[in-house]
Order: structure tokens, then sequence, then C-alpha cells
């Protein structure tokens, strides 16, 4: 089986650490990775929702490339909308008639051919439950020992369809944070919005969910907040100064991608996972000098 | 899938939109809500909303399609899909949200205030031009389309992001450029067919 890695554009950009901390903990792992070669942005929402068609056909072109790297290869994702678009447009594509001769000849102007046989997958699923937990837990140099961390899934990861975990309670994260040796809080708004893009359109509403989904970690004790997806990694940190501005509160919690505090757990150093790239330093929260 | 139909009175307005929903996948559930409420109680946007997600379906089948356009009811949606994960009926409720979108914007019918639009319209030129999404030069191109002070205000957090070695300086361009204007033109032909 072929693992073809899916980045997405956030993490040649704002979540550079998170890309950091991705390669270097699946090499940890001798998960190989291969990028896949000249992916296309997979159209987001902000395309899904004007074209939407279009926005199929250039996640096509994403499955048709994964699919010629040879048979049974996954592609591999590690953010929430990508994982989500990628995957309607495959299932669409797959049980939809029309859907699929649509998209077949729009890839057919291309020179491409798809045949629906890619699977989607979200790192998360990939490391939990391929790797799994009890493998990575055995490979733990360095147990994340007293640290208080918040799972925050995100609302895309186990949704609309059907996916490795459930919809509106997941376990996946805590379990595998559990067997880094973290503490993981009770966090009931794991898999409620971060608000995505609206913090752009309509900043206000928007920073009252973010308000929220920051209040209950702290409320629970968390000393960090680990995550699944570039965009609610921005949303949950960069605006905490503006938040406290507005609402009078106090918040200075470091939100990680989740693949940092593997990789953290794993033994690997810190310059290898992107730590100090925080917004919200996390030094203070981890066992180890960064 | 907005047909290719011009539409001016509401009524054509809602029978482009039957036909459209129709079209999607499972659209047709569209006819078994019963008006239960999960979804305005489940969605995070709601109290923000003119109209709650309930409230479209009812306005639809009174024929008022046009007032949920005219509100901010749809660009409040943050595509969480809580809506469309609960509905007993099995309603795509987002994806409805997603064929308002469309409609709006292509009938311009939407508040003056509402920027999603041209959100949309600058990721996807960036997208059809790199083949990616530069994030910074999207924030850029939307506030000095939408609200030019927006970009002062934006300069402290790209400041923060830049300093924090996590910012793009230069988009990178796909070489199957030229292959994704191909795929992206011939499935908006078929759109429109």
């Amino acid at each position: 089986m072929i693992y073809s890695f899916y980045p997405g554009c956030a993490l040649d950009a704002s979540a550079r650490h998170y890309r950091l901390s991705c390669e270097n903990v699946c090499k940890a792992l001798a998960l190989h990775l291969q990028e896949l070669e000249d992916w296309n942005c997979c159209g987001a929402t902000a395309y899904m929702s004007v074209r939407e068609l279009r926005s199929f056909a250039i996640s096509a072109r994403n499955l048709a490339l994964a699919e010629a790297c040879g048979p049974g290869t996954q592609l591999v994702v590690v953010c929430n909308g990508c994982y989500t678009v990628l995957k309607k447009a495959n299932l669409y594509f797959r049980e939809y008639e029309e859907v699929r001769s649509r998209i077949s000849g729009a890839l057919a102007a291309g020179g491409l051919e798809y045949h629906g046989r890619v699977k989607v997958r979200h790192l998360l699923d990939v490391l939990a439950n391929d790797v799994g937990c009890r493998e990575i837990q055995q490979q733990v140099r360095r147990p994340l020992q007293g640290l208080r961390v918040a799972p925050y899934y995100g609302c895309q990861i186990g949704r609309p369809e059907p996916s490795f975990d459930h919809p509106e309670y997941p376990q996946t994260l805590d379990a595998l944070l559990k067997a880094l040796g973290a503490e993981v809080v009770h966090y009931p708004l794991k898999a409620e919005c971060c608000g995505g893009m609206l913090m752009t359109t309509s900043e206000e509403v928007c920073q009252g969910l973010v308000r929220r989904l920051l209040e209950c970690a702290v409320q629970n004790g968390a000393q960090c907040i680990a995550t699944l997806c570039p965009l609610c990694n921005v949303n949950l940190e960069a605006y905490q100064g503006k938040l406290n501005r507005r609402f009078g509160t106090d918040f200075v919690i470091p939100v990680l991608p989740f693949t940092q505090l593997v990789g953290l757990a794993l033994g690997i150093e810190a310059k290898k996972l992107g730590l100090g790239m925080e917004l919200v330093p996390a030094e203070k929260a981890l066992p180890i000098r960064v | 899938m907005a047909s290719a139909r011009v539409a001016q009175t509401p009524e054509d307005i809602a029978q482009v939109f039957l036909q459209d929903v129709y079209k999607m996948p499972g659209g047709e559930k569209l006819k078994e809500c019963i008006q239960c409420g999960t979804c305005s109680g489940s969605c995070p946007t709601s109290h923000a909303m003119d109209y709650t997600p309930r409230e479209i379906i009812a306005a639809f089948r009174a024929g008022m399609l046009d007032r949920v356009l005219r509100s901010n009811t749809v660009w409040m949606c943050a595509s969480c899909y809580g809506c469309t994960v609960r509905c007993p009926a099995g309603i795509k409720l987002t994806d409805i949200m997603y064929e308002l979108k469309r409609l709006g914007i292509r009938y311009r019918i939407h508040p003056k205030g509402v920027s999603v639009p041209m959100l949309s319209r600058v990721f996807v030129g960036l997208v059809d031009r790199y083949g990616r999404n530069p994030e910074g030069m999207l924030l850029a191109k939307f506030f000095a389309q939408t609200n030019p002070r927006g970009l002062f205000r934006l300069l402290p957090l790209a400041f923060r992001f830049f300093s924090h070695r996590r910012s793009q300086l230069r988009p990178s361009k796909i070489r199957g450029l030229a292959q994704l204007r191909k795929i992206g033109e011939r499935a908006e032909q078929e759109e429109q067919s």
C-alpha cells in the first residue's frame, strides 16, 4: 500500500510547523509518506460554495494523480477542510452516476482518468489505526507525563459522511494523546466549529465561537490545545489577544498541531517539530526546553 | 449547480432553486422536512442569522425564498455540517446553503455588507492562477477589495506570522496549471449544460 501525502496549501505558509512535525513523526515511525507530485488546491469551502462541479473536478485531479501512483494508494491529508472536500468529491464520484460522468469528462479534458480507487485518510486515522496507538506507546521516549491537553478535533473531520470516528463525539485523538502519556481533559466542545473562514468575513460572530472553545478548554484545566487542522489552529491561537481585549478574558493558551505532541513524546528534537513557531509559546507547558 | 435560466421574480428563483436542489444527490429529501428545528438548534451561528436553517425551508414552502436570499442567513453558515449529520429526515442542509449562496451570487441578491462572495471570487481567481491558495495573498486581496482599512489591521498579525517563520513570501505555482485550467473550464461547461 502507498501513502500519498497531500499537505494542502496552509502547510507551506501558516502551518509550516505542522508540515515539519508531520514529516519527522512519520519518518520516526517508519511510515513512508510520499508527497503527491504537483498537487493542487482542493478548492476548500470557498470554492465549493460558488462552483460546485468545478470544485469536485479540481479535487478529482488530485485523486487521479494519486491513483496513478499505484494500486491501493491512500491519500493522506492533515487538514479537516481538505479532508472533507476530497472525501466528498470521492464519494459523490463513486456513488452518483451523473456526477461521475461529468467529473470524468472534465478530467479527460486534462488528459486524466479516475476510477474511484483512492481512499482519502486523515493522518490521525493512519497513526492511530494503521500504526496503532499501542505501537506508538511502545516507541514513546519522553512521555508527556502531567501535560493536560484539550483534544480539539474541529467539526469537519467526522462530517458529513461517515469517517473513522464519531461525527459528534470523536475519541481517536484522545486515545492517541493518552498513549503519549498526556492527560486528556474533558472537552465536550471538541467537535464544535471554530468558525473557519468566518473569521475573515464575520469576525465578531466567529470570535464568539472561538471564545467558547478556549473557555471550555481553560475551565477544564488544559495547558494546551491539540489540533488536527491548520485553519482551526490559526483561529484558536492567533486571536487570543483580540478576544481578551473584546471580552475582558485572559487567554494565553498554546495551540499545537497534534503531530508536534506526538513527535515530542517520540523524543524528536524540538527544532525538527517546529516547536517555538507557535504564536502563544508552549515552552512553559511542555516537559522540555524549546 | 444553478441552471442557465435567467430568474427574475421570486417565483422564478424558487423554481430554479428547486430544480437545482433536486439535481443534487439526495436533494429530493427536502420534501421530507418536518420542521423539527434540529438544524437550527445544532447550528453554531443560527443566533446570528436573520432566518434560522429551519426557517429557510419554511420560507421556501411559503414562497418567500427571496427574503432569505436578501438576508444574512446563508452567509453566516460556517460549513460545519452539524445540521446535516443530525437531520432526522436526511436533508443535506449544508449543501442547500451552498446552493443558496450560488443563487445569491448568480442573481446578485444578497445584502450589501456581505463579503463572502468577494472572498470566494478572490479565492477562485488565485486558485485558477496558481493552482494553489496563497493564504497571505488571499487575505490581502480580499481586504483590498472589501475593506482597505482591514488591510492595516491585518498588518500586526501578518508580522507575527512572518516573525514566526510561518508565511509564504512567494506563492508556489503548480506545473500542471494548464491542465488544471482545462479541467476547470470543462467542468464549468458541464455545470451550465
